[in-house]
């Protein structure tokens, strides 16, 4: 450098105290987040909308009774599973947290991330008996539990539209003859049979996972998920496969079902202004058309179950959907902060935490929650969830949140190609073989 | 004045660097490069070797994101589809933006009021707009439902078929791209010489022959300009596709940075998407570099040759 030394040793000087700072602010920005908690405290993440107030109810309960404090950090919605696996692994994950149980979780089971919950249970069995054990299964991965339910429960449910059903003199359906028999009845009055927002593959996949439940039972996606994908190539997928390309054939959908969206509310809107007869969705759907169309969701929503199909195996009784969310504890909290995590996740089984829930509109997973429905602002929709998921055999957990995330756009994929005609029923069973 | 530019400039070379800069100013600079572009490029690079999905290490694994790049339908659908999207971009887009930059470069008022308002798209964010295309575009409920028919969509499902979808794609960027480009030639031709137009007249040319002799020429540094920011810009486009139509139906608009994104924030798949990644930096840049050297934009051809 020609720059004389005296002035050159200043600029180096200043420019060295800059990167200081710089990088000190950086390394701020690594020790300031959520986690660490050297103070002491357990840090609980949970996913932010408008069922938050009751988790954040119960941390105050529980901050009440016990010496190491909870620390609710509410992440917002949209990119909660991102913050969530790019945090664990790392010094900022949080202690305790929100997940969907299943396919959400099993990457950090595999790399011994969370707390195995079954010593917990055994230590106190009423904790085990306090859930629905379909819901606490559905949770489950290789029978070991690393999930508390602590939110309501969310089957799919084949919900219609009773003015629309009045005008056209129809049932709600009992059987698939019913069902095949209603959707030329609405075609011929110029109403869309179902409601399908075709946009969002998730919706369709809905329909795909109760064929394929009510043709082959729960157990066909169970061998999936616990051996290989070859094992897909069962009779009973093809038949789902077949059996969707003949619905979309007879128009059961009506013609631009393709560009229809759920999260912009396009199916509900349809579906509560009688443009469509169904829609099959999960139970959501109440609150959503109660925000969006209050009227609708007060005196025109009717609900049913997904009928039994022609030679199909599987139990009709049985349910599809997200069973509810989980609280899991992450296996790097030890010794005390451990007997606390452990603590606060069972106040989601005492009945105060069921009552927030009712209150805030959810249908309770406690197995004693019965009595408490009458609570909910509408008590006959809130019991005919709560029998269906208690009488169900087999509850099956979304299958884009029961298997590891790399599947699930893949998946989304077919199923979406399989609706819009893109590929075969045989076809179909080869690309999810293939994932 | 005078003094200070000279010394900072060549001219210093002889007075033994002299108020020179050093190196040393460069390296917040190059810090921050090295910090935010180079390392990230590298570490995708070496991430597109490895299977990994976001948590614990990533573990080596060769080739093998590599071949099932080199195998996958999925992908070869979605680089076609960025190219035909690039190409197609450029050649609505360019002559659209041209033609309008030199009218809006002319001087009269109603001009500068009229490219006012139609620079308003540019004011936008990407993605507002897209929504706003969105629900324009719905079939129950928005303007389609009505124009449909006439366009050919019987139902109004525009976005519900391959061919819509693509087309809305097109038409929604260029819509919203056009007036920067139209704004880059604006300037362009605004900085073409009177006199230049003047000759001219006198030597008995039309409007016509004045652009395809005067203002085209001079334009040369600003077409290939605004063609790279095009042809990369349609290579990395993401956020219309993200709220349109979600790369579908099924995967017919599912262009390369979506392919990226869906492999590694839905998937989780960072190894492939990384890959993915890779392919679209050395294609945009192998593009960029191609345009700037077939068209001797790196020497810096005078267009003033001559005057």
């Amino acid at each position: 450098m020609r720059i004389p030394r005296s002035r050159s040793t200043l600029r180096a000087s200043t420019l060295a105290a800059a990167v200081l700072l710089v990088g000190t602010a950086l390394a701020g920005c690594g020790s300031g987040g959520p986690g660490g908690s050297d103070d002491g405290s357990l840090d609980v993440w949970v996913y932010q909308d408008a069922s938050t107030k009751v988790q954040r109810e119960v941390v105050k309960r529980f901050n009440e009774t016990s010496g190491i404090k909870v620390k609710l950090t509410q992440v917002p919605g949209e990119g909660y599973s991102d913050k969530m696996r790019t945090s664990m692994g790392t010094p900022n994950a949080p202690d305790v947290f929100f997940n969907w149980g299943g396919g959400s979780i099993s990457d950090f089971v595999k790399k011994d991330m969370l707390l195995d919950l079954d010593p917990a249970m055994a230590k106190d069995a009423g904790l085990k008996k306090a859930f629905i054990p379909t819901i606490l299964d559905a949770g489950a991965i290789d029978g070991k539990h690393y999930g508390i339910p602590m939110r309501g429960m969310q089957p799919v449910i084949l919900f219609y539209n009773k003015d629309v059903f009045e005008d056209a003199g129809a049932r709600p359906p009992k059987s698939w003859d019913d069902l095949l028999k209603l959707i030329d009845t609405f075609k011929g009055k110029g109403v869309a049979p179902f409601a399908l927002a075709g946009t969002d593959a998730w919706t369709e996949l809905m329909w795909v996972e109760y064929l394929v439940d009510r043709y082959g039972g729960a157990g066909v996606f169970q061998k999936v998920q616990s051996q290989s994908m070859a094992a897909w190539d069962d009779p009973a997928v093809l038949k789902a496969a077949q059996t969707v390309r003949d619905l979309v054939g007879r128009g059961a959908f009506g013609k631009n079902y393709k560009s229809v969206n759920y999260t912009a509310d396009g199916a509900s809107t349809l579906f509560a202004k009688g443009k469509a007869a169904m829609h099959l969705m999960g139970s959501w759907e109440y609150a959503n058309q109660k925000a969006n169309q209050p009227a609708f969701a007060k005196s025109g929503l009717g609900w049913t179950t997904f009928p039994a199909v022609p030679g199909g195996s599987g139990d009709p009784k049985s349910v599809v959907g997200n069973p509810t969310n989980y609280w899991s504890v992450n296996a790097k909290v030890k010794g005390d902060k451990q007997k606390a995590a452990i603590e606060f996740v069972k106040f989601a089984a005492k009945q105060d935490y069921s009552k927030d829930l009712i209150a805030n509109g959810d249908v309770p997973t406690t197995s004693d929650a019965t009595s408490l429905l009458a609570e909910h602002e509408n008590p006959d929709y809130a019991r005919f969830q709560y029998d269906m998921v208690k009488q169900a055999p087999d509850f099956t957990l979304s299958w884009d949140q029961a298997l590891p995330a790399k599947y699930t756009p893949p998946l989304h994929t077919a199923v979406q190609k399989l609706f819009n005609g893109q590929l075969s029923p045989a076809g179909f069973v080869d690309v999810l073989k293939g994932m | 004045m005078a003094d200070a530019a000279k010394s900072g400039g060549r001219a210093s070379v002889g007075r033994a660097g002299v108020g020179r800069p050093g190196v040393v100013w460069a390296l917040p600079g190059a810090l921050f490069f090295v910090f935010f572009a180079v390392a990230p490029m590298v570490l995708v690079g070496a991430l597109a070797f490895t299977d990994w999905d976001g948590i614990g290490t990533p573990s080596w694994t060769g080739m093998s994101n590599w071949s099932r790049l080199w195998d996958d339908p999925e992908t070869h659908q979605a680089i076609w589809l960025s190219l035909i999207l690039t190409v197609l971009t450029w050649v609505f887009q360019t002559p659209l933006a041209l033609l309008l930059g030199v009218w809006a470069a002319g001087r009269q008022r109603n001009r500068a009021v009229l490219s006012a308002i139609f620079f308003l798209p540019l004011l936008g964010s990407s993605v507002a707009l897209a929504l706003v295309w969105k629900s324009l575009l719905d079939p129950n409920f928005g303007l389609i439902a009505d124009i449909g028919p006439a366009l050919g969509f019987a139902d109004g499902d525009l976005l519900g078929s391959s061919k819509g979808a693509f087309g809305a794609i097109l038409f929604v960027t260029a819509w919203q791209f056009i007036p920067l480009h139209t704004l880059i030639y604006q300037g362009g031709a605004r900085a073409i010489p009177r006199s230049l137009y003047d000759a001219a007249a006198i030597d008995g040319a039309g409007t016509v022959r004045q652009f395809f002799s005067i203002t085209l020429p001079q334009l040369r540094n600003t077409i290939v300009t605004s063609s790279v920011i095009m042809v990369v810009g349609a290579l990395t486009f993401f956020d219309t596709v993200l709220i349109l139509t979600k790369g579908g139906p099924g995967t017919d608009t599912t262009i390369v940075p979506y392919l990226m994104y869906k492999n590694g924030f839905q998937a989780f798949d960072l190894g492939y998407a990384s890959a993915v990644a890779t392919i679209l930096v050395v294609v945009a840049t192998t593009v960029s570099l191609l345009l700037v050297r077939l068209t001797g934009f790196a020497a810096m051809r005078s267009t003033r040759e001559g005057m």
